[in-house]
């Protein structure tokens, strides 16, 4: 089980979309999995053949699980699986940042081949192995399919179910040699034909208010209490921002026209871009900067709470592609599906709570950002320009910074350089 | 514009009720009223106008402009948008 941010510990899993025997490529989308905040397709690792399933859909498991086991070939005949398998979320060779991980790997016991990293690039920090002794410690007879490749193979759910039904997995080994599934177990237990078949789970997203705001709750307390966050505003006349938008769009059909949050996205990428210290990740102690600006987006649902996905490398987009994937990340934000780098990758943080009416928004960081940038309502004020009272749209550009990472210097730069953006709207 | 069709209040009535489901499945129109603001009233924000704009637009003889956005922020301004001669 993969970790979709910062704010998840466990996952549903809804759906697979592989079976045993297919061919997977990194970033095909291999399971449907629901979190507190939303139902995201994630996306494998690795390349490879799909040999066993191991999680049940519907079963609820923590994050760095084993769900999946790859191969260069397809399951093995007979019943008995393949001895070298690669659980689907393992980094083939997990690379570890900082020598303070090695040694809290040593100090807890843990094998940092067995760690899921969760870092830039697959990278173990700190917490994953934290993460990995717990879970370790927590269920101490956790099954370990990588571990004990010569037993009899089944999923970890039926393994469950056979213990509690008392059902010996042994009279149950598939002649097609696929993994003992829970139906099996359960068709044991009960005399063949009296089991109803299992309804099919619901593959959607189950909206849990409580869930949603434990999680929000959770990684906002978390920032508060890490985050020296220091706050810096400015004002930006959008003037020419917003005389050379409406002008494009007046010859555009209305599934091309831009909105103001493209050119404000569009400019807060570059900025970022040009002050990389503000773009990255905050990992065990020290900054670690992202080459690209994956930029999160902070979405408000429907029915309540949020969602930061990220436009990906959004410096390097059009305008009107930001445009297209931003109206394409709110729709799936809101009634479909997210994928699992959408939502694990930010690098920098964006809220444009304007839309809602207000003039200025501080906003709180995403850890592990170190960053987030928030945009107020345009309101028409009396500006001054060469010395004249003029009537302008203007905006309020604030930045919430991690004092650990920057200090309000870079930030200030940071902030003009958006306001210069916004003055050159045809280079954006 | 050439086209001169223009819809009846009811057809422009249903057409607008049908673009703000598509983006607010459960918007009550009886609680709303014709006057309330659609944007602050069912918290759109700049793309869900931008879809209700495109969906409406899909109306006969409706070509939507930048300029008429302020003609579609309630019900009642909405309808008398839509109806208009063209």
């Amino acid at each position: 089980m993969p970790s979709l941010g910062a704010d998840m510990d466990e996952g549903t899993l809804l759906e697979w979309l592989v079976k045993p025997g297919d061919a997977v490529h990194k970033g095909d989308i291999v399971a449907v999995v629901d979190t507190a905040k939303a139902a995201v397709e994630v996306e494998s690792f690795v390349e490879g053949v799909v040999q066993h399933l191991l999680v049940e859909p519907g079963t609820t498991v923590p994050v760095g699980e084993v769900m999946a086991t790859f191969g260069e070939t397809g399951p093995a005949p007979g019943g008995a699986p393949a001895p070298a398998v690669v659980p689907v979320e393992r980094h083939p060779a997990p690379p570890v940042h900082s020598p303070l991980v090695r040694r809290e790997a040593e100090r807890r016991g843990v094998d940092l081949a067995q760690v899921v990293g969760t870092g830039p690039g697959g990278t173990i920090t700190r917490d994953d192995v934290t993460r990995a002794a717990e879970a370790a410690s927590a269920l101490p007879t956790h099954p370990r399919p990588v571990a004990r490749p010569t037993r009899i193979s089944a999923t970890p759910y039926a393994r469950r179910l056979a213990e509690e039904l008392g059902v010996d997995l042994a009279t149950l080994v598939r002649s097609d040699g696929e993994p003992i599934r829970a139906e099996d177990v359960r068709t044991a237990a009960s005399g063949a034909a009296a089991v109803p078949p299992t309804p099919e789970p619901e593959v959607a997203h189950v909206f849990r208010p409580d869930a949603m705001r434990a999680a929000i709750a959770a990684l906002m307390t978390r920032s508060k209490r890490e985050i020296p966050h220091y706050y810096l505003a400015t004002t930006v006349d959008l003037t020419r921002a917003l005389d050379w938008m409406h002008d494009r769009n007046r010859t555009l059909p209305v599934t091309e026209r831009l909105v103001p949050a493209a050119l404000l996205l569009k400019a807060t990428a570059l900025a970022a871009q040009a002050n990389p210290t503000l773009n990255g990740l905050w990992i065990d102690g020290s900054f670690v900067p992202s080459k690209e600006v994956h930029l999160g987006i902070a979405i408000s649902l429907r029915g309540g709470g949020l969602v930061a996905p990220a436009l990906h490398d959004a410096a390097n987009l059009s305008v009107a592609d930001l445009m297209a994937q931003m109206r394409d990340l709110v729709t799936r934000s809101r009634n479909g599906r997210l994928r699992g780098s959408e939502l694990s990758d930010p690098t920098l943080t964006v809220t444009n709570l304007g839309e809602q009416g207000v003039e200025v928004v501080h906003g709180v960081i995403y850890p592990p950002q170190v960053a987030l940038v928030g945009f107020g309502r345009v309101v028409e004020r009396p500006w001054a320009v060469d010395g004249l009272i003029g009537v302008r749209p203007v905006t309020s550009v604030t930045l919430a910074g991690d004092h650990r990472a920057t200090d309000g210097f870079t930030g200030s730069r940071f902030l003009a350089a958006i306001d210069q953006r916004l003055q050159q709207p045809e280079e954006l | 514009m050439t086209d001169h069709t223009t819809l009846s209040p009811d057809e422009a009535r249903a057409a607008v009720q049908g673009a703000i489901r598509k983006i607010v499945p459960d918007a009550d129109f009886d609680s709303l009223g014709d006057d309330a603001t659609f944007r602050s009233e069912l918290e759109l924000d700049s793309l869900d106008f931008l879809t209700f704009v495109e969906l409406l637009s899909t109306a006969p003889g409706a070509r939507i402009d930048e300029s008429d956005y302020p003609d579609l922020v309630s019900m009642a301004t909405s309808i008398a948008f839509l109806t208009r001669p063209h």
